[in-house]
């Protein structure tokens, strides 16, 4: 497998492809997508139909990362697959691509779960059907654009590519309350790219405005930024990857994006490119910042408060779908405990929580969306009892919830433990407060769980939803098989992660070392 | 003597284990085979259960639901499948845990016959691959067999394929059979991980593992919201215990870098005896015992359990899982044996549930909930008993009452069985759990009555029945505790610990008088008096079939000799002495000795006759004052309940802790994150006051924005898609 792979010399041009293969998609859509519509005549070629050249364009990328993730050799540390095209050399930027394991993950991560994610939600998008798809593909190049970008412009450039679409497609294709939320979620997006971009345009002038190169910036910048300025311009990247993660306090667009949003869209918003953000660029650029007591205590608290809160406040939802989302803003609280905690063990349980909140929460929406799509309500009080008539889906929803939950043998647990672990070396007491978090999600997930699939059943049409057809039946098998791997062997994930989070954590304390040592007045020119 | 050979056992090297390249290799075997007992009957629960919708439902949208048909359809459908099926479960569920047993008997006779010098060669560890590896963390899927494992295993697939073989019968009618056996067959797939699980993070798979099935098994006819709510506050209140565990779990690795019972071990010696860390270790462990094992203040779960079916009861709520705890303890022996403090709350936690329980046993009419709350209350026994460091004593208990309980819960199945055939018959809405419809059932039910007599005996502390000669032993070891033992040393708020393990003591003795009672009287409602089931039903109620008594006479045997399995030295006239204490001295005797303050007491035999007659005397006395107090019509009245005040309606209600949690933890907690974290804080503040004035601010910027908006959306995304081609493509390219 592998020689076939080096003969087709595979890493000179996966990663562009990666790239560049959905938004020939999307092209292809715009040019010869039709939209299958109920009752009207099959005029046209089933491929010709926007989900199914959709899932060609998905699975070709689940392929391609495949086989991406077969080539990747895990004792190499550094770039792989490396990329370099000139593009705009004046500037000193590059289309610059690479992989190490944690971007390799996050790849996996995103061409696995979107497949996944348009099979289980087949005939969820009902308007907009074909610009949808389009902007989907365009949403997913960006997203890997941001995994692999090695250049903070093309990073940049990315980000945007990942904002808009998302933007539209909420606005477009969304629910009732669509404009509301499409524009909490812009007032978002676009307050933290600006903040980005002006933070990546002073870490450019401060490296000598020679290169956006990732590397190149880091040796540059070295030493060449002061205590305070460090943690301003930590403050832009922090807050532009915080808010586009809906860590808390930042949140509130979350729940009603992903309440409004067709049901592939939020479990896109379900990637966090926020917080690989944060460990890509936040850390390694300004590790006096990230080592600032304060400012580290203080982005701590708000994590164990992001999960106890966010916990408390899915409690109360009467909206499945946004019961799903402040469950979300739980876990995120343990991704960013455990980045910040900066140990080895709690930046891989905060990548396995990344991931595995990826798997659990995007699997959890497309739940919930089937029971809207059939019974017309996400209101929790109006299910009940359906897993006498449907088993299937009663299943699929125990073991996604009991991921969620963090059961040992599933995907949450890995990741949780492992930061939890992790962290109460660094912070003992946040550690034992986040860990409530694990009581917390049982009362929410298991409640609702009861109201929904147990209980008598209700006599209307929430009480007889149908069960799992085909497409979404392989869909959750897919989901299922990844939460017992993940929770059972995570042994490959974890040890390509182990590499990087080790780097990370040295990065930043000795990167804090010379920037004690920097003159004070080396500040922004 | 002891302590030389613990420190030969750890420098053998594993290689020359005696166990290895025996039947002990297939240890792993254990917890597959229930495994696969769950696939399978698993699939042959939820295959049948599939209905494939038409492929394109959305293209009518009609199709999809409000078809009420569609659930009877699927009973029909499913109840066809069920009899042509059930009889692989019937044979699937029992067998898997039966060959476990046997593997489980075939290792233990190896054990056997590797001899003295598998005492010295400490615990036979295998592992299977790496779990968790992360840093210097490395966490392997690795099982452990030892002596004290053995034994719990031996338990486990024994009494488990006793209940498996009732339940063919008990579940018989059931749609949901073949559930009912997957959810069986993963449960003791769970616990025996929990048992041979070769460190603390293994240990808590199967842990949390077993939460999972009760929690299923509670909620298993899940039509009925009080059982599905039983369930959800069975797992959220272990959840509670668990994160005890986890802290504890947190602990060790940050101060001893290790999470291996063989790490844990070696290093505990590092730990300063009685200091804060060891204590605290031990301390939150033990929450994750209270929560498992259902002590106080976490045993409010264990009582609302009896909503699953009754064998399921017996299973995991009175024979195994409740007594993961006290297994967790000794397992821990290295680490509680440097807290005697820890200890001493883990011992005074027992007595005061052990009577606290007893006490509400005596008051209630449902059959189950007085073995529910007798089972808390036998549980804190064994706590007061590894809370003085006598482990074999617990485990000791632990197997007695595995037996006897097991027996009384089955018994009751069965009685229940009756009752609701017989209402069944008469299609009558009667209560067949409530002791009030029961009375005479001895002349329709002879066997179960006899063997129900036989535990009723054994938990009562009535000589030559097993559970006669563990509760003496526990008491024996907390009075010889108080006597001379590092605890004893202690001062808890002022107050020696000896006289406080004396108060425990007469605890004991107090809970064992009130066992008697609740008890005898249990027994006297159900079989003896008059029958009050009624005159329609009277003809139909009748003895269990003989799948279902004849697990009851397997038990029964156990219940009434399990005593020889550790007979005390004053009886040695009876057989051989203390075999068990032998069984499990390589792994608890070191911790026991340590706790003891250099060597466990000896009592005089004049003591130990003083003991033993105290506790027969208590026990007589109980079932005496029963007899008299309950002779006689036996018909409760039910009004006469309602007039009842002060401590009577206290004890009947549980002394209230559900409602007071209930009204002081929980709704406080869902009011606070409705109204002031959700509505105020995100809702309001955030969203409202923050979100919304940002967005005034930014209506400036956004006015170009929504002039675009007003044209054709579907344009603006094709704008996006050739913008950002253009962008990347045309300059990468140039």
């Amino acid at each position: 497998m592998r020689d076939v792979l080096a003969a087709l010399r595979l890493d000179a041009w996966v990663l562009p492809a990666l790239m560049v293969w959905p938004l020939l998609g999307a092209l292809l859509i715009f040019m010869f997508g039709r939209t299958a519509r109920p009752g009207a005549a099959p005029g046209f070629a089933p491929w010709r139909d926007v989900r199914v050249l959709t899932m060609i364009v998905l699975i070709g990328e689940a392929l391609m990362s495949v086989g991406l993730w077969a080539i990747f050799d895990p004792g190499v540390t550094g770039w792989q697959a490396r990329i370099d095209l000139p593009w705009i050399p004046e500037w000193g930027a590059g289309l610059t691509l690479g992989v190490d394991g944690i971007s390799l993950v996050m790849v996996l991560l995103t061409t696995l779960l979107m497949p996944l994610a348009v099979l289980a939600s087949w005939d969820n998008v009902r308007s907009k059907v074909r610009s949808y798809y389009g902007l989907l593909l365009i949403l997913m190049s960006g997203t890997l654009g941001v995994f692999l970008a090695l250049d903070l412009l093309l990073f940049y450039v990315c980000w945007e590519l990942v904002l808009i679409p998302m933007y539209f497609m909420i606005g477009i294709s969304g629910g009732r309350e669509r404009a509301r939320a499409s524009h909490k979620y812009f007032l978002a997006a676009f307050i933290g790219s600006l903040l980005m971009l002006v933070s990546i345009i002073a870490l450019w002038v401060a490296g000598g405005s020679q290169s956006f190169n990732l590397d190149a910036l880091l040796i540059a910048t070295r030493g060449a930024i002061g205590q305070t300025a460090q943690t301003w311009l930590f403050l832009g990247f922090f807050t532009a990857f915080a808010v586009k993660s809906a860590f808390f306090p930042f949140h509130t667009w979350l729940p009603d994006a992903q309440h409004e949003a067709p049901t592939s869209g939020a479990v896109a918003l379900g990637i966090k490119v926020g917080t690989y953000g944060i460990l890509r660029f936040a850390l390694p650029f300004f590790p006096a910042a990230a080592l600032d007591p304060t400012l580290r205590l203080t982005i701590i608290g708000l994590a164990v408060a992001g999960i106890i809160y966010g916990a408390l406040v899915a409690m109360v939802q009467p909206d499945f779908k946004k019961l799903v989302s402040y469950a979300s803003v739980s876990h995120l609280g343990f991704v960013v405990l455990g980045i910040f905690a900066l140990t080895v063990q709690s930046i891989q349980g905060a990548m396995m929580v990344m991931i595995g909140h990826g798997v659990s929460i995007g699997a959890l929406f497309l739940l919930v969306g089937m029971l809207q799509d059939r019974s017309g309500t996400g209101m929790i009080q109006r299910f009940g009892g359906i897993a006498r008539v449907a088993p299937l889906f009663a299943a699929s929803l125990t073991v996604v919830a009991l991921s969620t939950i963090g059961l040992p043998g599933t995907n949450g647990f890995v990741g949780e433990f492992l930061v939890l672990i992790g962290a109460y070396g660094a912070y003992p007491i946040p550690a034992v407060l986040a860990t409530t978090g694990v009581i917390l999600a049982a009362v929410y997930l298991l409640w609702a769980l009861q109201r929904v699939i147990f209980n008598p059943r209700t006599a209307d049409e929430a009480g007889d939803v149908r069960d799992l057809d085909r497409r979404e039946l392989v869909a959750m098998v897919g989901f299922v098989v990844a939460i017992l791997w993940l929770g059972i062997a995570p042994g490959p994930v974890l040890r390509r992660i182990e590499g990087p989070a080790q780097r990370i954590v040295e990065q930043v304390t000795r990167g804090a070392e010379t920037a004690a040592a920097a003159p004070p007045t080396a500040a922004l020119p | 003597m002891m302590l030389a050979l613990l420190q030969a056992a750890a420098e053998a090297s594993p290689a020359a284990h005696p166990l290895a390249g025996t039947v002990a290799e297939y240890v792993w075997m254990l917890p597959l085979l229930p495994l696969l007992g769950f696939v399978i009957n698993g699939l042959l629960s939820i295959v049948p259960a599939y209905h494939a919708g038409p492929e394109d439902v959305s293209h009518d949208p009609e199709a999809g639901h409000t078809d009420m048909a569609h659930e009877e359809a699927y009973e029909a459908e499913a109840t066809t499948f069920h009899r042509r099926w059930n009889a692989l479960s019937s044979v699937v569920g029992p067998l898997v845990v039966g060959i476990a047993f046997v593997l489980a008997a075939a290792i233990f006779l190896a054990m056997r016959a590797a001899g003295p010098s598998l005492e010295t060669a400490g615990a036979f560890v295998r592992t299977y691959g790496s779990w968790m590896p992360a840093g210097e963390l490395r966490i392997n899927w690795g099982l452990q067999l030892d002596q004290l494992s053995m034994l719990m295993t031996l338990i486990i697939t024994g009494v488990g394929t006793l209940i498996h073989l009732f339940s063919i019968g008990y579940m018989r009618t059931d749609p949901g059979y073949s559930r009912y056996f997957a959810y069986l067959n993963l449960f003791v797939c769970f616990m025996l991980v929990l048992v041979l699980g070769g460190s603390y993070p293994v240990l808590f798979v199967g842990w949390e593992g077993v939460g999972l099935c009760s929690y299923l098994l509670i909620g298993f006819w899940f039509s009925d919201e009080s059982n599905a709510n039983a369930g959800k506050k069975a797992f959220i209140v272990n959840r509670v215990g668990d994160f005890g565990f986890l802290v504890a779990m947190f602990l060790l690795w940050a101060n001893l870098g290790t999470l291996d019972y063989a790490g844990v071990d070696a290093a505990a010696t590092r730990l300063v005896a009685n200091g804060a860390l060891v204590t605290a270790i031990c301390l939150f462990l033990f929450l994750g015992c209270a929560g498992k094992s259902a002590q106080l203040p976490l045993y409010i779960w264990l009582p609302d359990a009896m909503a699953g079916p009754t064998p399921v009861s017996a299973l995991i709520h009175a024979a195994t899982m409740v007594t993961a705890g006290v297994y967790l303890i000794a397992r821990s022996g290295a680490l509680f044996a440097l807290a005697p403090f820890a200890s001493l709350l883990v011992a005074l936690t027992g007595a005061l549930t052990a009577l606290f329980a007893a006490t509400i046993g005596l008051k209630q009419w449902d059959i189950k909930k007085v073995l529910a709350y007798s089972t808390v209350s036998q549980l804190g026994y064994m706590f007061v008993a590894a809370g003085v460091g006598a482990y074999s004593a617990a485990v000791f208990h632990l197997a007695t009452h595995a037996f006897f309980k097991a027996l009384l819960f089955l018994g009751a199945g069965s009685v229940i069985y009756a009752l609701h055939e017989a209402y069944h018959h008469t299609h009558r809405e009667e209560d067949a759990q409530d002791m009030r419809n029961m009375g005479g059932l001895r002349r329709h039910m002879p066997v179960t009555w006899a063997l129900m007599w036989a535990a009723t005996l054994a938990i009562a502390g009535v000589p030559v029945f097993s559970g006669f000669f563990s509760k003496d032993q526990i008491l024996g070891a907390v009075y010889g505790a108080a006597r001379h033992s590092a605890i004893g040393e202690l001062r808890l708020l002022g107050i020696p610990g000896s006289a406080i393990l004396y108060g425990i003591y007469v605890l004991g003795l107090v809970t064992a008088l009130i066992t008697a009672i609740y008890m005898t009287r249990m027994m006297l409602y159900t079989f003896h008096g008059a029958n009050r089931t009624g005159e329609g039903e009277r003809p139909h109620l009748h003895e269990a079939p003989w799948i279902m008594t004849g697990p009851l006479a397997v038990l029964g045997v156990l219940t009434v000799f399990g005593g020889w399995l550790n007979l005390p030295a004053v009886l040695h006239a009876l057989g051989p002495e203390a075999l068990l204490d032998r069984w499990l001295a390589p792994v608890v005797a070191r911790a026991s000795a340590t706790l003891a303050g250099g060597e466990v007491a000896h009592l005089s035999h004049a003591t130990e006759y003083a003991l033993i007659g105290a506790a027969v005397a208590v026990s007589v006395l109980g079932i005496g004052f029963a007899v008299v107090r309950y002779r006689g019509p036996l018909l409760a009245k039910r009004e006469a309940e309602a007039a009842e005040t002060g401590l009577g309606a206290a004890v009947r209600q549980a002394y209230y802790v559900d409602r007071g949690i209930g009204r002081y933890l929980v709704e406080p907690t869902i009011a606070l994150s409705r109204k002031v974290l959700w509505r105020g804080l995100d809702v309001g503040l955030i969203d409202g006051v923050i979100v919304n004035g940002s967005a005034a601010l930014m209506r400036g910027v956004a006015w170009a924005g929504a002039r675009i908006q007003t044209g054709n959306v579907g344009n603006y995304a094709w704008i996006v898609a050739v913008g950002a081609l253009v962008v990347i493509g045309a300059v990468a390219f140039r």
